[in-house]
Protein backbone atom coordinates (compact mmCIF):
# COMPACT_ATOMS: atom_id res chain seq x y z
CA UNK A 1 0.00 0.00 0.00
CA UNK A 2 1.29 4.02 -1.02
CA UNK A 3 0.31 6.36 1.26
CA UNK A 4 -1.13 9.18 -0.44
CA UNK A 5 -0.99 11.68 2.62
CA UNK A 6 2.26 12.10 4.61
CA UNK A 7 2.70 14.33 6.97
CA UNK A 8 5.74 15.99 8.58
CA UNK A 9 5.59 17.63 11.59
CA UNK A 10 2.44 19.67 10.42
CA UNK A 11 1.86 22.75 13.04
CA UNK A 12 -0.39 25.26 13.20
CA UNK A 13 -0.30 28.01 15.79
CA UNK A 14 -2.98 30.82 15.98
CA UNK A 15 -1.68 33.74 18.41
CA UNK A 16 0.49 31.70 20.60
CA UNK A 17 -2.11 28.45 20.76
CA UNK A 18 -1.72 25.50 19.46
CA UNK A 19 -4.00 24.04 17.37
CA UNK A 20 -2.21 21.31 15.55
CA UNK A 21 1.12 20.16 17.42
CA UNK A 22 3.96 18.55 14.86
CA UNK A 23 1.70 15.95 13.32
CA UNK A 24 3.34 12.83 11.64
CA UNK A 25 0.52 10.56 10.16
CA UNK A 26 0.14 9.21 6.86
CA UNK A 27 -3.01 7.58 5.38
CA UNK A 28 -2.83 4.76 2.91
CA UNK A 29 -4.27 4.77 -0.60
CA UNK A 30 -7.78 3.97 -0.81
CA UNK A 31 -8.76 3.44 2.66
CA UNK A 32 -11.50 5.59 4.77
CA UNK A 33 -9.07 7.51 7.85
CA UNK A 34 -10.94 9.01 10.40
CA UNK A 35 -10.39 11.73 12.57
CA UNK A 36 -11.85 11.50 15.49
CA UNK A 37 -11.93 14.09 18.91
CA UNK A 38 -13.90 16.49 20.50
CA UNK A 39 -14.11 19.79 19.30
CA UNK A 40 -11.24 21.98 19.64
CA UNK A 41 -8.54 19.23 18.78
CA UNK A 42 -7.44 20.15 16.23
CA UNK A 43 -9.02 18.11 13.42
CA UNK A 44 -10.53 21.05 11.00
CA UNK A 45 -7.42 22.86 11.34
CA UNK A 46 -5.83 20.01 9.90
CA UNK A 47 -8.08 18.99 7.27
CA UNK A 48 -7.82 23.13 6.18
CA UNK A 49 -4.09 22.62 5.80
CA UNK A 50 -4.06 19.73 3.91
CA UNK A 51 -7.04 21.08 1.45
CA UNK A 52 -4.08 24.35 1.34
CA UNK A 53 -6.30 26.58 2.47
CA UNK A 54 -4.50 27.25 5.60
CA UNK A 55 -0.68 27.10 5.72
CA UNK A 56 1.04 25.74 8.19
CA UNK A 57 3.23 27.64 10.86
CA UNK A 58 5.38 24.99 10.18
CA UNK A 59 5.93 21.51 9.08
CA UNK A 60 4.66 20.16 6.08
CA UNK A 61 2.68 17.47 4.07
CA UNK A 62 2.14 15.79 1.05
CA UNK A 63 -1.37 15.04 -0.97
CA UNK A 64 -1.04 12.98 -3.33
CA UNK A 65 2.77 13.46 -4.01
CA UNK A 66 2.64 16.77 -4.10
CA UNK A 67 3.79 19.34 -1.52
CA UNK A 68 0.89 21.48 0.34
CA UNK A 69 2.96 24.47 0.42
CA UNK A 70 5.03 24.79 -2.96
CA UNK A 71 2.58 23.05 -4.96
CA UNK A 72 -1.00 24.05 -3.40
CA UNK A 73 -2.44 23.85 -7.16
CA UNK A 74 -1.80 19.93 -7.84
CA UNK A 75 -3.13 19.74 -4.37
CA UNK A 76 -6.12 21.32 -5.40
CA UNK A 77 -6.43 19.49 -8.17
CA UNK A 78 -6.61 15.95 -6.56
CA UNK A 79 -8.56 16.72 -3.81
CA UNK A 80 -12.25 16.92 -3.32
CA UNK A 81 -13.70 18.74 -0.36
CA UNK A 82 -17.28 18.88 1.96
CA UNK A 83 -16.50 21.53 4.56
CA UNK A 84 -18.04 21.25 7.76
CA UNK A 85 -20.15 24.24 6.65
CA UNK A 86 -22.45 24.65 4.05
CA UNK A 87 -20.65 25.97 1.23
CA UNK A 88 -23.43 25.96 -1.90
CA UNK A 89 -25.04 28.69 -3.77
CA UNK A 90 -28.27 28.52 -2.57
CA UNK A 91 -29.64 30.85 -5.45
CA UNK A 92 -28.48 28.28 -8.20
CA UNK A 93 -30.04 25.41 -8.59
CA UNK A 94 -28.87 22.00 -7.79
CA UNK A 95 -27.46 20.80 -11.35
CA UNK A 96 -26.22 24.60 -11.79
CA UNK A 97 -24.08 24.36 -8.69
CA UNK A 98 -22.62 20.90 -10.28
CA UNK A 99 -21.94 22.47 -13.56
CA UNK A 100 -20.15 25.17 -12.13
CA UNK A 101 -17.95 23.36 -9.91
CA UNK A 102 -17.34 20.63 -12.40
CA UNK A 103 -15.71 24.31 -14.32
CA UNK A 104 -13.87 25.53 -12.13
CA UNK A 105 -12.05 22.13 -11.73
CA UNK A 106 -11.86 21.65 -15.22
CA UNK A 107 -13.77 18.85 -15.97
CA UNK A 108 -14.14 18.57 -20.03
CA UNK A 109 -16.96 19.81 -21.29
CA UNK A 110 -18.08 16.58 -23.60
CA UNK A 111 -18.27 14.75 -19.73
CA UNK A 112 -20.01 17.44 -18.02
CA UNK A 113 -23.18 15.93 -18.45
CA UNK A 114 -22.69 12.29 -17.62
CA UNK A 115 -20.95 12.94 -15.02
CA UNK A 116 -23.43 15.46 -13.65
CA UNK A 117 -26.05 12.70 -13.94
CA UNK A 118 -24.26 9.78 -12.02
CA UNK A 119 -23.44 11.77 -8.84
CA UNK A 120 -26.77 12.55 -8.91
CA UNK A 121 -28.12 9.54 -9.48
CA UNK A 122 -25.87 8.41 -6.65
CA UNK A 123 -26.96 11.02 -3.86
CA UNK A 124 -30.64 10.35 -5.21
CA UNK A 125 -31.20 13.79 -6.24
CA UNK A 126 -32.16 13.42 -9.74
CA UNK A 127 -35.47 14.86 -9.55
CA UNK A 128 -34.86 18.01 -7.18
CA UNK A 129 -31.82 18.47 -9.69
CA UNK A 130 -33.12 21.93 -11.44
CA UNK A 131 -35.03 23.35 -8.48
CA UNK A 132 -33.32 26.06 -6.76
CA UNK A 133 -31.28 24.95 -3.94
CA UNK A 134 -33.15 27.51 -1.55
CA UNK A 135 -36.13 24.66 -1.35
CA UNK A 136 -33.73 21.71 -0.45
CA UNK A 137 -33.56 20.13 3.21
CA UNK A 138 -30.47 20.24 4.95
CA UNK A 139 -30.17 16.63 4.17
CA UNK A 140 -30.25 17.22 0.52
CA UNK A 141 -28.04 20.31 0.86
CA UNK A 142 -25.56 17.74 1.97
CA UNK A 143 -26.25 15.32 -0.60
CA UNK A 144 -25.42 17.29 -2.99
CA UNK A 145 -22.20 18.64 -1.47
CA UNK A 146 -20.98 15.22 -1.34
CA UNK A 147 -22.07 14.87 -4.95
CA UNK A 148 -20.43 18.25 -5.95
CA UNK A 149 -16.80 16.55 -4.22
CA UNK A 150 -17.03 13.46 -6.69
CA UNK A 151 -17.01 15.29 -9.69
CA UNK A 152 -13.82 16.02 -10.70
CA UNK A 153 -12.84 12.29 -9.48
CA UNK A 154 -10.76 13.65 -6.95
CA UNK A 155 -7.72 11.26 -5.45
CA UNK A 156 -9.04 12.29 -2.02
CA UNK A 157 -11.78 13.34 -0.34
CA UNK A 158 -12.35 15.01 2.68
CA UNK A 159 -14.97 15.08 4.62
CA UNK A 160 -15.38 17.56 7.64
CA UNK A 161 -18.17 16.56 9.84
CA UNK A 162 -20.17 15.38 7.46
CA UNK A 163 -23.28 14.64 9.09
CA UNK A 164 -23.47 17.08 11.83
CA UNK A 165 -26.69 18.56 12.19
CA UNK A 166 -28.44 15.54 9.79
CA UNK A 167 -31.39 13.70 11.46
CA UNK A 168 -30.68 9.66 11.75
CA UNK A 169 -31.77 7.99 8.86
CA UNK A 170 -30.10 10.90 6.69
CA UNK A 171 -27.00 9.92 8.60
CA UNK A 172 -27.31 6.71 7.37
CA UNK A 173 -28.02 7.18 4.12
CA UNK A 174 -24.58 9.50 4.26
CA UNK A 175 -22.41 6.73 5.47
CA UNK A 176 -23.86 4.20 2.49
CA UNK A 177 -23.09 7.04 0.07
CA UNK A 178 -19.27 7.07 1.64
CA UNK A 179 -18.66 3.43 1.69
CA UNK A 180 -20.40 2.98 -1.73
CA UNK A 181 -18.11 5.76 -3.38
CA UNK A 182 -15.18 4.22 -1.78
CA UNK A 183 -15.57 0.88 -3.64
CA UNK A 184 -16.99 2.32 -6.80
CA UNK A 185 -14.71 5.18 -7.21
CA UNK A 186 -11.65 3.74 -5.80
CA UNK A 187 -10.90 7.23 -3.77
CA UNK A 188 -9.29 7.82 -0.39
CA UNK A 189 -11.85 9.36 2.27
CA UNK A 190 -10.39 11.55 4.96
CA UNK A 191 -12.86 12.26 7.58
CA UNK A 192 -13.13 14.14 11.05
CA UNK A 193 -16.11 13.57 13.06
CA UNK A 194 -16.76 13.73 17.17
CA UNK A 195 -19.34 11.39 16.30
CA UNK A 196 -18.23 7.67 18.14
CA UNK A 197 -20.16 5.44 15.77
CA UNK A 198 -19.62 7.28 12.84
CA UNK A 199 -15.88 7.18 13.30
CA UNK A 200 -16.66 2.94 13.95
CA UNK A 201 -19.46 2.09 11.29
CA UNK A 202 -17.44 4.25 8.46
CA UNK A 203 -13.34 4.28 8.96
CA UNK A 204 -10.87 1.52 8.35
CA UNK A 205 -8.30 3.48 10.35
CA UNK A 206 -9.12 5.77 13.34
CA UNK A 207 -6.86 8.66 14.57
CA UNK A 208 -7.60 9.76 18.02
CA UNK A 209 -6.90 13.45 17.98
CA UNK A 210 -7.02 15.79 21.07
CA UNK A 211 -5.33 19.06 22.02
CA UNK A 212 -3.60 19.36 18.08
CA UNK A 213 -1.97 15.44 18.98
CA UNK A 214 -3.06 12.09 18.14
CA UNK A 215 -3.18 10.31 20.78
CA UNK A 216 -3.88 6.74 19.04
CA UNK A 217 -4.16 5.67 15.96
CA UNK A 218 -5.51 2.06 14.73
CA UNK A 219 -8.37 0.27 13.05
CA UNK A 220 -11.80 0.45 15.19
CA UNK A 221 -10.98 -2.90 16.71
CA UNK A 222 -7.77 -2.95 17.50
CA UNK A 223 -8.15 0.43 19.14
CA UNK A 224 -11.50 -1.49 21.50
CA UNK A 225 -9.45 -4.33 21.89
CA UNK A 226 -6.32 -2.36 23.63
CA UNK A 227 -8.56 -1.67 26.21
CA UNK A 228 -8.48 -5.73 26.97
CA UNK A 229 -11.90 -6.67 27.88
CA UNK A 230 -15.10 -5.38 29.01
CA UNK A 231 -16.86 -2.35 31.03
CA UNK A 232 -18.28 -2.69 34.55
CA UNK A 233 -20.94 -0.16 34.99
CA UNK A 234 -21.90 0.42 38.84
CA UNK A 235 -24.36 2.73 39.77
CA UNK A 236 -23.76 4.18 44.11
CA UNK A 237 -25.26 6.90 45.74
CA UNK A 238 -21.88 8.02 46.36
CA UNK A 239 -20.10 7.87 43.08
CA UNK A 240 -16.52 9.26 44.50
CA UNK A 241 -16.51 6.31 47.23
CA UNK A 242 -17.02 3.62 44.71
CA UNK A 243 -13.97 5.18 42.45
CA UNK A 244 -11.03 5.11 45.38
CA UNK A 245 -12.60 1.86 46.44
CA UNK A 246 -11.98 0.34 43.33
CA UNK A 247 -8.86 1.77 42.34
CA UNK A 248 -7.02 1.10 45.87
CA UNK A 249 -8.97 -1.72 47.52
CA UNK A 250 -8.84 -3.43 43.96
CA UNK A 251 -6.14 -2.18 42.21
CA UNK A 252 -8.29 -1.72 39.14
CA UNK A 253 -6.79 1.49 37.86
CA UNK A 254 -8.89 1.75 34.80
CA UNK A 255 -12.10 3.36 36.77
CA UNK A 256 -13.42 6.47 35.82
CA UNK A 257 -16.46 8.24 36.93
CA UNK A 258 -18.96 9.26 34.11
CA UNK A 259 -22.12 11.12 34.35
CA UNK A 260 -22.60 10.22 38.17
CA UNK A 261 -21.85 6.40 37.22
CA UNK A 262 -18.55 4.83 37.92
CA UNK A 263 -17.23 2.94 34.74
CA UNK A 264 -14.47 -0.08 35.19
CA UNK A 265 -12.56 -1.50 32.48
CA UNK A 266 -11.57 -4.71 33.44
CA UNK A 267 -10.39 -8.11 31.55
CA UNK A 268 -12.95 -10.57 32.64
CA UNK A 269 -15.95 -8.67 33.49
CA UNK A 270 -18.23 -11.62 34.56
CA UNK A 271 -15.97 -12.70 37.56
CA UNK A 272 -15.10 -9.56 38.64
CA UNK A 273 -18.84 -8.40 38.75
CA UNK A 274 -19.11 -10.43 42.29
CA UNK A 275 -15.76 -9.46 43.57
CA UNK A 276 -16.62 -5.82 43.38
CA UNK A 277 -20.01 -5.98 44.99
CA UNK A 278 -18.51 -8.54 47.76
CA UNK A 279 -15.40 -5.44 48.34
CA UNK A 280 -18.56 -2.58 48.10
CA UNK A 281 -20.43 -4.98 50.82
CA UNK A 282 -17.28 -4.97 53.22
CA UNK A 283 -16.59 -1.43 53.13
CA UNK A 284 -20.30 -0.63 53.76
CA UNK A 285 -20.53 1.18 50.60
CA UNK A 286 -23.97 0.46 48.85
CA UNK A 287 -24.40 -0.21 45.43
CA UNK A 288 -27.80 0.31 43.47
CA UNK A 289 -26.92 -1.49 40.30
CA UNK A 290 -23.82 -3.15 38.62
CA UNK A 291 -23.92 -4.19 34.53
CA UNK A 292 -21.31 -5.13 31.84
CA UNK A 293 -21.16 -4.18 28.52
CA UNK A 294 -18.85 -4.58 25.64
CA UNK A 295 -15.94 -1.21 25.06
CA UNK A 296 -17.11 1.22 22.61
CA UNK A 297 -14.60 3.81 20.88
CA UNK A 298 -15.87 6.07 23.49
CA UNK A 299 -14.57 3.64 26.65
CA UNK A 300 -11.53 4.15 24.22
CA UNK A 301 -11.09 8.06 24.30
CA UNK A 302 -11.79 8.15 27.92
CA UNK A 303 -9.17 5.39 28.31
CA UNK A 304 -6.79 7.92 26.33
CA UNK A 305 -7.60 11.38 27.96
CA UNK A 306 -9.46 10.65 30.86
CA UNK A 307 -12.24 12.65 29.93
CA UNK A 308 -15.58 11.96 27.45
CA UNK A 309 -15.36 13.35 24.09
CA UNK A 310 -18.39 15.58 25.01
CA UNK A 311 -17.31 16.81 28.69
CA UNK A 312 -15.65 20.04 26.27
CA UNK A 313 -17.20 22.02 24.42
CA UNK A 314 -15.91 25.22 24.97
CA UNK A 315 -12.52 25.40 23.37
CA UNK A 316 -14.07 25.64 19.82
CA UNK A 317 -16.72 28.47 19.46
CA UNK A 318 -16.08 27.98 15.33
CA UNK A 319 -17.65 24.73 15.32
CA UNK A 320 -20.38 25.68 17.90
CA UNK A 321 -21.45 28.52 15.89
CA UNK A 322 -21.63 26.21 12.62
CA UNK A 323 -23.46 23.43 14.49
CA UNK A 324 -26.14 26.90 15.43
CA UNK A 325 -26.27 28.24 11.58
CA UNK A 326 -27.56 25.03 10.46
CA UNK A 327 -30.01 25.11 13.34
CA UNK A 328 -31.45 28.76 12.01
CA UNK A 329 -31.73 27.87 8.01
CA UNK B 1 -7.70 26.94 -20.50
CA UNK B 2 -9.00 25.99 -17.01
CA UNK B 3 -8.25 29.35 -15.52
CA UNK B 4 -10.14 30.81 -19.13
CA UNK B 5 -12.87 28.38 -17.92
CA UNK B 6 -13.14 29.31 -14.09
CA UNK B 7 -13.03 33.03 -15.24
CA UNK B 8 -15.89 32.02 -17.53
CA UNK B 9 -18.04 30.38 -14.94
CA UNK B 10 -17.96 33.25 -12.54
CA UNK B 11 -18.90 35.47 -14.69
CA UNK B 12 -21.98 33.76 -15.58
CA UNK B 13 -22.38 32.85 -12.57
CA UNK B 14 -22.96 36.52 -11.11
CA UNK B 15 -24.81 37.86 -14.18
CA UNK B 16 -27.18 34.57 -14.27
CA UNK B 17 -28.09 35.20 -10.49
CA UNK B 18 -28.74 39.47 -11.46
CA UNK B 19 -31.25 38.25 -14.44
CA UNK B 20 -33.02 35.97 -11.81
CA UNK B 21 -33.43 38.74 -9.15
CA UNK B 22 -36.25 40.48 -10.77
CA UNK B 23 -37.44 42.73 -8.22
CA UNK B 24 -33.85 43.63 -8.64
CA UNK B 25 -34.11 44.89 -11.40
CA UNK B 26 -37.50 46.60 -11.22
CA UNK B 27 -36.73 48.21 -8.59
CA UNK B 28 -32.93 49.57 -9.83
CA UNK B 29 -34.65 51.94 -12.02
CA UNK B 30 -37.13 53.70 -9.42
CA UNK B 31 -34.08 56.09 -7.60
CA UNK B 32 -32.94 57.41 -11.30
CA UNK B 33 -36.76 58.02 -12.51
CA UNK B 34 -37.06 60.01 -9.23
CA UNK B 35 -33.59 62.17 -9.69
CA UNK B 36 -34.68 62.97 -13.47
CA UNK B 37 -38.23 63.25 -13.21
CA UNK B 38 -38.75 64.83 -9.94
CA UNK B 39 -35.60 66.40 -8.90
CA UNK B 40 -34.96 67.13 -13.15
CA UNK B 41 -37.87 68.80 -13.49
CA UNK B 42 -38.01 70.80 -10.64
CA UNK B 43 -34.55 72.50 -10.89
CA UNK B 44 -35.18 72.38 -14.54
CA UNK B 45 -37.87 75.61 -14.06
CA UNK B 46 -35.14 77.12 -11.80
CA UNK B 47 -32.55 77.99 -14.80
CA UNK B 48 -30.23 75.89 -17.16
CA UNK B 49 -26.73 75.33 -16.91
CA UNK B 50 -24.84 75.99 -19.93
CA UNK B 51 -27.64 77.01 -22.34
CA UNK B 52 -28.66 73.09 -21.36
CA UNK B 53 -31.87 72.32 -19.36
CA UNK B 54 -31.85 70.72 -16.50
CA UNK B 55 -32.62 67.28 -17.06
CA UNK B 56 -30.59 67.09 -20.42
CA UNK B 57 -27.57 68.22 -17.64
CA UNK B 58 -28.31 65.53 -15.73
CA UNK B 59 -29.15 63.15 -17.62
CA UNK B 60 -25.50 61.31 -18.32
CA UNK B 61 -24.99 62.03 -14.50
CA UNK B 62 -27.50 59.99 -13.53
CA UNK B 63 -26.53 57.09 -15.88
CA UNK B 64 -23.48 57.73 -13.66
CA UNK B 65 -25.05 57.52 -10.75
CA UNK B 66 -26.56 54.18 -11.61
CA UNK B 67 -23.35 52.98 -12.51
CA UNK B 68 -21.56 53.98 -9.20
CA UNK B 69 -24.34 52.74 -7.00
CA UNK B 70 -24.95 49.55 -8.61
CA UNK B 71 -21.09 48.73 -9.30
CA UNK B 72 -20.38 49.30 -5.55
CA UNK B 73 -23.42 47.37 -4.25
CA UNK B 74 -21.84 44.36 -6.06
CA UNK B 75 -19.78 44.07 -3.51
CA UNK B 76 -22.62 42.40 -1.28
CA UNK B 77 -22.21 39.00 -3.00
CA UNK B 78 -19.02 38.77 -1.84
CA UNK B 79 -20.00 39.42 1.87
CA UNK B 80 -23.29 36.86 1.41
CA UNK B 81 -20.73 34.21 0.05
CA UNK B 82 -18.01 34.54 2.56
CA UNK B 83 -21.56 34.65 5.16
CA UNK B 84 -23.19 31.41 3.51
CA UNK B 85 -19.83 29.97 2.88
CA UNK B 86 -19.96 29.62 -0.87
CA UNK B 87 -16.37 31.46 -0.82
CA UNK B 88 -15.06 28.59 0.34
CA UNK B 89 -15.80 26.40 -2.68
CA UNK B 90 -14.46 29.07 -5.11
CA UNK B 91 -11.34 30.06 -3.21
CA UNK B 92 -10.24 25.91 -2.72
CA UNK B 93 -10.70 25.43 -6.75
CA UNK B 94 -7.21 25.45 -9.02
CA UNK B 95 -8.16 28.48 -10.37
CA UNK B 96 -5.96 31.31 -9.69
CA UNK B 97 -7.19 34.11 -7.60
CA UNK B 98 -6.65 36.78 -10.34
CA UNK B 99 -9.15 34.53 -12.50
CA UNK B 100 -11.71 34.76 -9.67
CA UNK B 101 -11.43 38.15 -9.42
CA UNK B 102 -11.56 39.19 -13.08
CA UNK B 103 -14.60 36.73 -13.21
CA UNK B 104 -16.40 38.15 -10.51
CA UNK B 105 -15.57 41.91 -11.16
CA UNK B 106 -16.62 41.64 -15.01
CA UNK B 107 -19.53 39.91 -14.14
CA UNK B 108 -20.89 42.33 -11.80
CA UNK B 109 -19.98 45.52 -14.24
CA UNK B 110 -22.50 43.58 -17.12
CA UNK B 111 -24.79 43.62 -14.27
CA UNK B 112 -24.10 47.36 -13.57
CA UNK B 113 -24.23 48.09 -17.29
CA UNK B 114 -27.55 46.54 -17.57
CA UNK B 115 -28.65 48.99 -14.92
CA UNK B 116 -27.01 51.95 -16.94
CA UNK B 117 -28.85 50.66 -20.28
CA UNK B 118 -32.32 51.01 -18.29
CA UNK B 119 -31.24 53.85 -17.18
CA UNK B 120 -30.21 55.12 -20.60
CA UNK B 121 -33.91 53.97 -22.46
CA UNK B 122 -36.05 55.69 -19.57
CA UNK B 123 -34.99 58.71 -20.38
CA UNK B 124 -35.91 58.25 -23.92
CA UNK B 125 -39.56 58.02 -22.74
CA UNK B 126 -38.60 61.07 -20.58
CA UNK B 127 -38.54 63.01 -23.91
CA UNK B 128 -34.51 63.62 -23.96
CA UNK B 129 -33.05 63.19 -27.23
CA UNK B 130 -30.59 60.00 -27.09
CA UNK B 131 -30.47 57.69 -30.21
CA UNK B 132 -29.32 54.17 -30.22
CA UNK B 133 -26.09 55.39 -31.80
CA UNK B 134 -25.10 57.33 -28.96
CA UNK B 135 -25.93 54.22 -26.71
CA UNK B 136 -23.54 52.55 -28.54
CA UNK B 137 -20.84 54.85 -28.34
CA UNK B 138 -21.89 55.35 -25.02
CA UNK B 139 -21.41 51.25 -23.81
CA UNK B 140 -17.71 51.19 -23.66
CA UNK B 141 -17.67 54.65 -21.89
CA UNK B 142 -20.31 53.44 -19.17
CA UNK B 143 -18.12 49.56 -18.84
CA UNK B 144 -15.28 51.69 -18.38
CA UNK B 145 -16.51 53.55 -15.67
CA UNK B 146 -18.14 50.10 -14.15
CA UNK B 147 -14.54 48.18 -13.73
CA UNK B 148 -13.41 50.66 -11.43
CA UNK B 149 -16.20 50.96 -9.38
CA UNK B 150 -16.82 47.28 -9.03
CA UNK B 151 -13.32 46.63 -8.02
CA UNK B 152 -13.58 48.93 -4.98
CA UNK B 153 -16.61 47.56 -4.06
CA UNK B 154 -15.53 44.04 -3.86
CA UNK B 155 -12.43 44.91 -2.43
CA UNK B 156 -14.01 46.86 0.67
CA UNK B 157 -16.02 43.67 0.52
CA UNK B 158 -13.38 41.74 0.79
CA UNK B 159 -12.05 43.11 3.65
CA UNK B 160 -14.99 43.43 5.81
CA UNK B 161 -16.10 40.96 7.57
CA UNK B 162 -19.88 41.84 8.19
CA UNK B 163 -22.94 43.19 6.03
CA UNK B 164 -23.19 45.78 8.70
CA UNK B 165 -20.04 47.48 7.70
CA UNK B 166 -19.95 46.76 4.52
CA UNK B 167 -23.21 48.75 4.72
CA UNK B 168 -21.58 51.69 6.61
CA UNK B 169 -18.46 52.09 4.58
CA UNK B 170 -20.62 52.05 1.51
CA UNK B 171 -22.87 55.21 2.68
CA UNK B 172 -19.46 57.28 3.52
CA UNK B 173 -18.18 56.56 -0.16
CA UNK B 174 -21.26 56.33 -2.57
CA UNK B 175 -22.68 60.00 -1.56
CA UNK B 176 -19.56 62.04 -1.32
CA UNK B 177 -18.41 60.21 -4.90
CA UNK B 178 -21.64 61.55 -6.24
CA UNK B 179 -21.93 65.02 -5.29
CA UNK B 180 -19.31 65.69 -6.16
CA UNK B 181 -18.82 63.93 -9.65
CA UNK B 182 -20.27 67.00 -11.17
CA UNK B 183 -23.77 64.66 -11.95
CA UNK B 184 -26.12 67.41 -10.43
CA UNK B 185 -24.29 70.46 -10.87
CA UNK B 186 -21.23 71.79 -12.71
CA UNK B 187 -18.71 71.45 -10.36
CA UNK B 188 -16.13 73.68 -12.30
CA UNK B 189 -17.43 76.53 -13.93
CA UNK B 190 -16.97 80.23 -13.24
CA UNK B 191 -18.31 81.19 -9.47
CA UNK B 192 -17.18 77.41 -8.06
CA UNK B 193 -15.11 77.88 -4.93
CA UNK B 194 -12.07 76.52 -5.35
CA UNK B 195 -11.92 73.26 -2.39
CA UNK B 196 -15.21 72.55 -4.78
CA UNK B 197 -13.66 72.31 -7.61
CA UNK B 198 -10.25 70.42 -6.18
CA UNK B 199 -12.44 68.04 -4.75
CA UNK B 200 -14.05 66.93 -7.51
CA UNK B 201 -10.96 66.69 -9.56
CA UNK B 202 -9.60 64.41 -7.12
CA UNK B 203 -13.04 61.95 -7.71
CA UNK B 204 -12.65 59.71 -10.05
CA UNK B 205 -16.80 59.43 -11.28
CA UNK B 206 -16.16 62.93 -12.26
CA UNK B 207 -14.30 62.48 -15.72
CA UNK B 208 -16.47 59.29 -16.16
CA UNK B 209 -19.47 61.43 -15.94
CA UNK B 210 -17.65 64.31 -17.88
CA UNK B 211 -16.71 61.68 -20.97
CA UNK B 212 -20.42 60.38 -20.78
CA UNK B 213 -21.34 63.68 -20.91
CA UNK B 214 -19.57 64.73 -23.94
CA UNK B 215 -20.67 61.66 -25.88
CA UNK B 216 -24.38 61.71 -25.01
CA UNK B 217 -25.06 65.74 -25.43
CA UNK B 218 -22.14 66.30 -27.81
CA UNK B 219 -21.23 69.85 -28.89
CA UNK B 220 -23.92 71.30 -26.78
CA UNK B 221 -22.20 70.56 -23.52
CA UNK B 222 -19.38 73.91 -23.30
CA UNK B 223 -17.86 73.09 -19.78
CA UNK B 224 -15.87 69.80 -20.47
CA UNK B 225 -13.47 69.05 -17.51
CA UNK B 226 -11.35 67.43 -19.77
CA UNK B 227 -10.89 66.35 -23.48
CA UNK B 228 -12.88 63.19 -24.04
CA UNK B 229 -9.66 61.02 -24.43
CA UNK B 230 -8.05 62.09 -21.01
CA UNK B 231 -11.07 61.73 -19.37
CA UNK B 232 -10.80 57.94 -20.82
CA UNK B 233 -7.31 58.06 -19.80
CA UNK B 234 -8.17 59.17 -16.45
CA UNK B 235 -10.73 56.60 -15.78
CA UNK B 236 -8.75 53.32 -17.44
CA UNK B 237 -5.52 54.38 -15.02
CA UNK B 238 -8.05 54.52 -12.21
CA UNK B 239 -9.19 51.04 -13.18
CA UNK B 240 -6.03 49.52 -13.89
CA UNK B 241 -5.06 50.40 -9.89
CA UNK B 242 -8.26 49.16 -8.67
CA UNK B 243 -8.16 45.63 -9.95
CA UNK B 244 -4.69 45.64 -8.89
CA UNK B 245 -5.25 46.48 -5.75
CA UNK B 246 -8.75 44.26 -5.95
CA UNK B 247 -7.06 41.50 -6.97
CA UNK B 248 -4.46 41.51 -3.97
CA UNK B 249 -7.55 41.94 -1.22
CA UNK B 250 -8.87 38.37 -2.97
CA UNK B 251 -5.66 36.72 -2.69
CA UNK B 252 -4.88 37.64 1.07
CA UNK B 253 -8.98 36.48 1.61
CA UNK B 254 -9.22 33.16 3.53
Amino acid sequence: MTNIIETFKLTKKFNGLTAVDQLDISVESGEIFALLGPNGAGKTTTISMLCTILKPTSGTAKVNGFDIVKESMQVRKSIGIVFQDPSIDDRLTGRENLFMHANLYGVPASEQKNRIDSVLKLVELEDRADDLMRTYSGGMRRRLELARGLIHYPKVLFLDEPTIGLDPQTRDHVWTYIRELKETHDITVVLTTHYMDEADRLSDRIAIMDYGKIIALDTPSELKDTLEGDVVIIKAANPDAVVSLVKEKMGLTQTHKVNGTVEVTVKNGKSMLPRIVDTATQNKIFIESISLREPNLEDVFLHYTGRTIRSDNSREPHGISAIKRRRIR
Amino acid sequence: MTELRGFYTLWFREVKRYLRDRIRIVSSFFQPLLWLVIFGTGVRFSGQIGGLNYQEYIFPGIIGQALLFTSMFMGISVIWDKEFGFMKEILVAPVSRVSIFLGKMIGDSTDALIQGTIVFFLALLLGIKADPITYLAALPVMLLITFGLVSVGLTIASLMGSLESFGAVQSFINLPLFFLSGALFPLTGPGIPEWLQIATRVNPLSYGVDALRTIILGSAWQFPLQPLYVNLGIVAVFDVVMIVIGTWAFSRMK
